[in-house]
């Protein structure tokens, strides 16, 4: 896709339309900046690290996932403290949260009368995803409140009670990208649209 | 009222149960607040909004010495004032009396509703298409959808931070933001769940309904390819994660691609610092891609080689076909369009002329043509489209229509400058299929009819 040099590409090819134009499309590259070189603007300053320690995203390889692991067993006493409230004492869901397992054989369909059931253990294709969403959002009456230690543990809950991975099974970082999700092949990309008519 | 759906579908009919609810409400308070309709010839709801404005003058008479009439609780947005019986024989409100930020009619009621969501903080609000004029949405009635409530948030605590793949990371402040060359860009934004209950059968009754989760503003902000271009990209750099600062820290993975090309960082809405409700102090806008893209109180951009599969493009901004296998990063909203008026659960006083309007959109540029058909799709015309005609954006149509009193469907389609041409729900249910009650939940682009019968009421129907 592209790189440093197309960027560059692109802004100046942009200056010349808009020269050319007058004032075309609404469009950002209309802007007249392809003047500014990278970096010449001087605005902003260097993050500090401190300030970096508190983002955190894990794509699917699991690269600068954090230390730290966990077990079913432990998982299971953070998810009845943390999450039963919501997600229900059998991962079933309820009105507030959401399902969390069951709904395999469900996603094949074509009734409106039945609704596929998308859960973690369904629908859900990268076990990290679990692992970055709680430490971001949940839970949801104390959102990023879980250590990273605590979320080990309650992701390898999580994916045992889903049959996923074995109830004995430590989760850390380099289990949890390792972890086959039942329906990691069930997403196609890129976007096939326009497909109607 | 809805059709129990079976058992395991528990949750999907509680989603559709309580829109239909949350409607409802809405337009029971909206009549009690109207609750004396008038019959002066005027199309109106069902549920009319007409003020009790006309009780108020019929009982004070004209030109007469009686008290100022006093009336209930104003609705939002308006201060409530005394009304006089004669606005010429006495002096209005003194100037700038609103503290120097004004507001609307008292009068007007129009307004977004909830959807009935468990928690108010994970929910969404429509906007009132049917009452709109022109193309723009006014701030305070732009559509809403939020993972973690409105986060509350001081400019001068907040930063941007632009790392990953990047020769130089970058910090800004708010006031570093407003320093770059800026932008301005007037189009819609849409929620790519808008219409998500029509899927099945016709649910809810109104356009604000059906279609409320597409607005269009203003604009202004930092083209996305200038900071990039401050921080300057690695080899190998293909997406880029926009991280939200919110209560669900929402993050969603977005090719390099759209940041070169048409994407900003958006400070400004209709003149002014951007909404709460909409990402203020800053969001990232990305033209014509589905709205949960639009990264509200944007904090972090990371430039990385692979997308993240965050919880929002996998289990949730997917599109689940009939053979089991969902779509993934399907960005675009395709050509829409819908008439406004008249519309759902709005009733014509009787046979003759009427203007017929409407919007049309599309995200991949400009509405090239939009046709109204009054037979239900066997004959179409060409509307009135107003100028200017942008791209990305609202498109205002007129069609002028004489009512013969006879029973009508009302139908609206659009054509894009890619020659796209808006669907039927029978050719978009043909090849999304009807996985569940709500189909594939997100991108029902498909053309809209409302039905007029005899005695005026118009009504959801497909046809």
């Amino acid at each position: 896709m592209f790189t440093r040099k197309s960027a560059e590409w692109f802004c100046a090819s942009a200056c010349v339309a808009l020269a050319a134009a007058g004032c075309a499309a609404q469009r950002s590259a209309d802007a007249p900046q392809a003047a500014y070189g990278g970096g010449k603007l001087n605005l902003g300053t260097a993050p500090g690290s401190a300030e970096m320690a508190r983002y955190f995203s894990y794509p699917a390889d699991g690269r600068a996932l954090p230390p730290g692991s966990g077990t079913y067993a432990d998982g299971a006493k953070v998810y009845q403290a943390k999450c039963v409230a919501c997600h229900g004492a059998k991962l079933e869901g309820t009105k507030l949260g959401d399902k969390l397992i069951g709904g395999r054989g469900t996603l094949v369909n074509n009734s409106p009368a039945k609704a596929p059931v998308k859960t973690v253990e369904s629908y859900w294709p990268y076990a990290t995803t679990l692992f970055d969403y709680v430490k971001r959002a949940m839970p949801f009456n104390a959102p990023g409140s879980l250590s990273d230690q605590e979320l080990y543990a309650v992701v390898a809950y999580i994916l045992g009670e889903a049959n996923i991975v074995a109830k004995n099974e430590v989760i850390n970082a380099s289990t949890l990208p390792k972890v086959q999700m039942p329906n990691r092949n069930g997403f196609v990309s890129p976007d096939p649209r326009p497909d109607v008519p | 009222m809805m059709q129990r759906l079976p058992k395991r579908d528990d949750k999907t009919r509680r989603r559709i149960e309580a829109m239909v609810e949350a409607e409802a409400r809405y337009l029971a308070a909206r009549a009690r607040r109207d609750r004396n309709s008038d019959a002066v010839g005027a199309p109106q709801r069902l549920t009319s909004r007409r003020t009790f404005l006309g009780a108020a003058m019929a009982a004070v008479g004209t030109g007469s010495m009686l008290p100022k009439i006093v009336h209930a609780k104003a609705p939002p947005g308006a201060v409530e004032r005394p009304v006089p019986s004669d606005p010429t024989k006495e002096q209005g409100v003194p100037t700038n009396d609103d503290g120097g930020y004004g507001s609307r009619s008292q009068f007007e009621t129009e307004s977004r509703w909830r959807f009935g969501t468990p928690t108010k903080e994970s929910s969404w609000t429509m906007t009132p298409l049917d009452s709109g004029m022109g193309i723009i949405t006014p701030s305070g009635l732009h559509f809403e959808r939020h993972h973690g409530g409105i986060a509350v948030i001081d400019p001068a605590r907040h930063s941007l931070v632009v790392h990953g793949m990047v020769e130089r990371p970058k910090k800004y402040s708010m006031a570093n933001i407003r320093r770059f060359p800026s932008i301005s860009r007037t189009m819609f934004i849409e929620c790519s769940g808008n219409g998500l209950t029509e899927w099945s059968k016709p649910t809810l009754k109104t356009v604000q309904g059906t279609h409320g989760l597409t607005s269009t503003s203003e604009w202004t902000g930092v083209p996305l390819a200038l900071l990039l271009k401050e921080s300057g990209l690695k080899p190998g750099a293909k997406w880029v994660l926009a991280e939200g600062a919110d209560a669900a820290v929402m993050t969603r993975s977005i090719p390099l691609d759209k940041c070169l090309d048409d994407a900003f960082i958006a400070y400004g809405q209709n003149g002014e610092a951007i909404r709460p409700e909409q990402g203020y102090p800053i969001r990232l806008v990305l033209p014509g891609w589905e709205g949960n893209t639009h990264i509200k109180w944007l904090r972090r951009l990371e430039v990385s080689d692979v997308p993240f599969m965050t919880r929002e493009e996998t289990s949730k901004y997917t599109d689940l076909m009939p053979n089991g296998i969902a779509r993934q990063f399907t960005f675009v909203m395709e050509a829409k369009s819908v008439i406004t008026f008249p519309s759902g659960d709005m009733r014509l006083p009787g046979p003759g002329f009427y203007e017929v309007t409407g919007l049309g959109w599309s995200g991949r540029g400009r509405i090239t043509r939009l046709e109204v058909s009054t037979d239900g799709g066997k004959t179409w015309a060409d509307a009135h489209l107003q100028g200017p005609v942008l791209p990305i954006c609202h498109t205002r149509f007129r069609f002028p229509w004489y009512w013969d009193g006879k029973p009508a469907v009302l139908q609206s389609r659009a054509t894009d400058e890619t020659g796209y041409v808006q669907p039927t729900l029978k050719q978009l249910v043909a090849v999304r299929g009807l996985n569940g009650p709500i189909g594939s939940v997100y991108h029902l682009n498909a053309i809209q009819s409302w039905a007029v019968a005899a005695d005026g009421r118009v009504s959801n129907v497909h046809a």
